[in-house]
């Protein structure tokens, strides 16, 4: 009992039970099972078994850390990463044995012992406090009752449906295939395979913790590079398909998924790129900021010409399929870029951008489509439509905003929602149907033609989309820097103080809302062009929440902050397709996570990182 | 004729009557201070003054202008400056850019030059210029407040509470540079609850009193009279 209230041993306890949690959770939810199906390295590890092993090496590296810093011996440390790895696999073992054929007794005993177990404890406890007698028995017997009904009738719904899959669907054989490593007919052999590997991860972990940081540094970079190329195989084929012939291809792959060979050679040679860059990374930094003015002016626009030269010949490095997730990227970074106005600049909670979006959408469809519901004829082309939808969707920003404007915060956030909501009924609705198609939408929108070239692959929209963002980029960086933008600013801080300073704030609002459902309203006509067709349901309130997350994460009110948002939460999904709806679940707990740990997003601006760090102050100074 | 001339302003929140009929004058180069217990009404009356609330009835002459029904931005611009209560600095943003704020409404050159004259005022702002405004202590945040206000070049300088929540040494400070303002020849009216500092600065006062002025004097009297000595400077 002195072990378990030492800090150290709890720390352990509680990383190796939760590292446990995660495995028992993302295999009942039946996650573990969807990623097997998801191979790293050929024949060697799948995604699903990468859960099995990172979940108890992180757990394991993070206990090593902290019981580095409650003074621990290297011997218990590692004995630490041992107990959190058998910690971890204990909960699956638990579940295999209940769920196996000759254990099931197991999960029968249990149930009939946990009333007992639970009552005893109790009426030991109020033993212990020295309670009367009669209450003591009275309570024993009133616990075995209540806890015996419940557990009674889980093992009457077991006994019914035969097995855990009647409570728990997603325990199934495939659950089973992947957390014993294949050996679902000799069980023991199983729980005994999945017991070590969890135990061996656990102590690598704590171990990879107490190397010297260089090589540490080296082997964390090798072993994250090659298992992202791993878990991205599909794409970084279609990536190396652009540009490498078939052969060399299938010598690097198989399928979809990388051969033994280059998957260990990749991490030979990016552990070794790691080793130097810890090496010398740190005297590069140094001797780039001792660099003259002028140089290091030289060297940052060598950099900037790279990327530019990247962003150019993009396209044709990621061929079809990256490409038009690219424009996808596009089209929510335009979003994002203009909600920043609202939100980032001004402070206007809106959650109605889906508006925009959607009326940028429709106003291109029913101006440029060649199908029944376009009576123009294909007069309009894309071209002379989308400053039509730029100022349509500044219209419908405007319009919107004038309700709203004496609103503040929360009641803002739900009038917005609420305005997101009448525009999905009506594109929706009958009354509308003659003009934009009601539940069926709008049909055959042409393709934008650029001299005499009809641009119809993602690779030549994602130049409409680039030059967008590129102009969208430019005017937000130019109001973040201007009188205008100060003034929004000055009301997100303090609206009455900002009436104060001579600033018309409802004139200033209306600007926010209507500057910021431009960039929606060509966002919306880009996506209807590249799509084709314009439906009802691609405008949901989703959208909004979307375009809002991408934001939060990337860094409020920071511009590079909203593009790195943007690749994370629209392009990661994208890729992720296959794991259908457990990308939610991902994309969730990215969210709750990123805002426990980084709530400034992953590029913060300035302005909120200052605010953080004075976050800080404050709280030492009230700990002083 | 008074810079300022408030006639029976009647200030309502929602059904509650704030202000039952307050009037006073500020004449041009004035301390006035407005003095009184919690709820008299005082912060009422100065938001009504500086347009963020409307009385339903009475009126407001500015320089011989009814100012009662003007928006509270459209102010700044003819000469009425606010310090609100509670300092109000734009804690995200740093001090340099919470006094360009304060010019917000001007487009002449002189800026730059009453920048300097700001931090000549206070040095201390000068030394902090790049800091966040946040991270300022109280007493500096009073000054940046002040400052900010200064930077729109008002005639007319509304204090709302300059001593609320500073310690007792830093409060001496912000009179006397209240006093050091009105030197200047800016007008200042004043509302404080520490009523012994703000007579001790001002030329005249009124003490309100349940949405009403109760007293009102030179200041000078005001220290002397015994209902404010016992009320308000706690003498008994």
């Amino acid at each position: 009992m002195n072990l378990l209230r030492s800090e150290n041993a709890r720390t352990v306890l509680a990383l190796g039970l939760l590292s446990g949690a995660f495995i028992l959770f993302t295999g009942a939810v039946g996650m573990i099972a969807a990623f097997h199906e998801r191979e790293i390295v050929n024949d060697v590890i799948s995604l699903g078994q990468l859960l099995l092993l990172l979940a108890p090496s992180a757990a394991g590296f993070i206990a090593a850390d902290r019981l580095v810093k409650g003074g621990a011996a290297p011997r218990e440390i590692i004995s630490g990463g041992l107990v959190v790895g058998l910690l971890t696999a204990l909960p699956t073992v638990i579940l295999l044995l209940f769920n196996s054929e000759e254990y099931r007794f197991l999960l029968d005993l249990t149930l009939k012992l946990v009333p007992f177990v639970v009552a005893t404890y109790y009426a030991w406890k109020l033993h212990g406090a020295g309670s009367d007698q009669r209450l003591i028995i009275g309570s024993w017997l009133a616990l075995v009752v209540l806890i015996g009904i419940v557990t009674f009738s889980f093992a009457l719904i077991f006994e019914i449906k035969g097995d855990l899959r009647g409570v728990l669907p997603n325990i199934s054989r495939d659950w089973v295939d992947v957390v014993t490593f294949d050996q679902r007919k000799e069980l023991m052999t199983g729980i005994s395979t999945l017991l070590l590997v969890s135990l061996g991860a656990g102590a690598a972990g704590s171990i990879l913790f107490m190397l010297p940081p260089i090589p540490r540094k080296a082997l964390l970079y090798g072993l994250g590079i090659t298992l992202l190329v791993g878990a991205f195989g599909e794409t970084v084929r279609l990536i190396l398909q652009e540009n490498v012939d078939r052969d060399t291809l299938k010598q690097i792959f198989r399928r979809d998924t990388l051969r033994q060979d280059p998957a260990l050679m990749l991490f030979v040679v990016s552990t070794a790129a790691g080793f130097l860059w810890a090496m010398f990374g740190q005297q590069a930094r140094l001797g780039f900021s001792n660099l003259e003015p002028s140089r290091r002016r030289a060297v940052n626009g060598l950099g900037m010409l790279i990327f530019a030269a990247l962003l150019l010949m993009l396209p044709w490095l990621i061929g079809r399929t990256l490409s038009d997730v690219a424009v996808t990227i596009g089209i929510f970074v335009l979003m994002g870029l203009g909600l920043n106005i609202a939100i980032g600049l001004a402070g206007l909670l809106d959650l109605g951008y889906v508006t925009n979006y959607a009326v940028g959408a429709y106003i291109l469809a029913v101006l440029t489509s060649i199908g029944p519901l376009g009576r123009l004829d294909g007069v309009f082309t894309f071209w002379m439509v989308i400053p039509v939808a730029l100022l349509a969707a500044m219209c419908a920003g405007f319009i919107f905003a004038v309700p709203v404007l004496r609103m503040r915060g929360d009641y803002l956030a739900i009038a917005t929602l609420g305005f997101g909501e009448i525009i999905g009924k009506l594109a929706i609705s009958d009354w509308l149907k003659p003009l934009i198609g009601g539940a069926q939408g709008v049909q055959a929108i042409p393709k934008p033609i650029f001299l005499g070239t009809e641009l119809k692959n993602p690779e030549q929209l994602y130049y409409i989309v680039l030059f967008a963002s590129l102009v969208t980029l430019f005017v937000s960086i130019r109001l973040n820097n201007s009188r205008t933008g100060r003034q929004w600013m000055a009301i997100r801080e303090d609206e009455d103080v900002a009436t104060a300073m001579g600033i018309d704030t409802a004139r200033a609002k209306l600007l926010a809302f209507t500057l910021s459902a431009a960039t929606g309203g060509v966002a919306g006509a880009i996506f209807a062009a590249k799509v084709g067709t314009v439906f009802p349901n691609s405008f949901t309130v989703f959208i909004s929440i979307n375009v809002l997350s991408l934001i939060i994460v990337g860094g409020i009110a920071s511009n590079p902050g909203i593009v790195i948002g943007a690749v994370v939460l629209i392009g990661l999904p994208e890729l992720l397709r296959e794991f259908s709806d457990f990308r939610f679940l991902m994309y969730g707990a990215l969210l709750v996570i990123m805002m426990i740990k980084r709530p400034q997003g992953f590029i913060p601006s300035q302005l909120v990182s200052h605010e953080i760090r004075a976050g800080v102050k404050a709280k030492i100074a009230t700990a002083d | 004729m008074a810079l300022l001339q408030v006639n029976e302003i009647h200030t309502y929140y929602g059904n509650i009557h704030a202000l039952k009929g307050v009037s006073f004058e500020v004449d041009s180069g004035e301390i006035i201070a407005l003095i009184g217990s919690n709820g008299a009404g005082k912060t009422t009356t100065l938001r009504t003054i500086s347009g963020l609330m409307a009385p339903r009835e009475g009126s407001i002459l500015y320089d011989g202008e009814d100012i009662s029904a003007s928006r509270a931005y459209t102010l700044v611009a003819k000469g009425i400056s606010m310090v609100p209560e509670g300092r109000g600095v734009f804690a995200k943003l740093t001090v340099e850019e919470n006094l360009d704020m304060g010019a917000y409404t001007r487009r002449d050159g002189g800026i730059k030059a009453d920048l300097a004259s700001a931090y000549e005022l206070f040095p201390r702002l000068e030394e902090r210029k790049k800091q966040v405004a946040g991270t300022l202590s109280g007493g500096e945040q009073q000054m940046l407040a002040i400052a900010r206000a200064l930077m729109a070049r008002p005639r007319l300088l509304l204090l709302d509470e300059p001593s609320m929540g500073l310690a007792p040494v830093l409060v001496d400070g912000v009179f006397d540079t209240v006093q050091r303002i009105a030197n200047e020849g800016v007008t200042i009216l004043l509302v404080e609850q520490n009523a012994h500092m703000a007579l001790q600065i001002a030329d005249r006062g009124y003490v309100l009193q349940s949405g009403e002025v109760a007293i009102s004097d030179t200041a000078a009297n005001l220290r002397v009279n015994e209902t404010v000595q016992r009320t308000y400077l706690g003498i008994d």
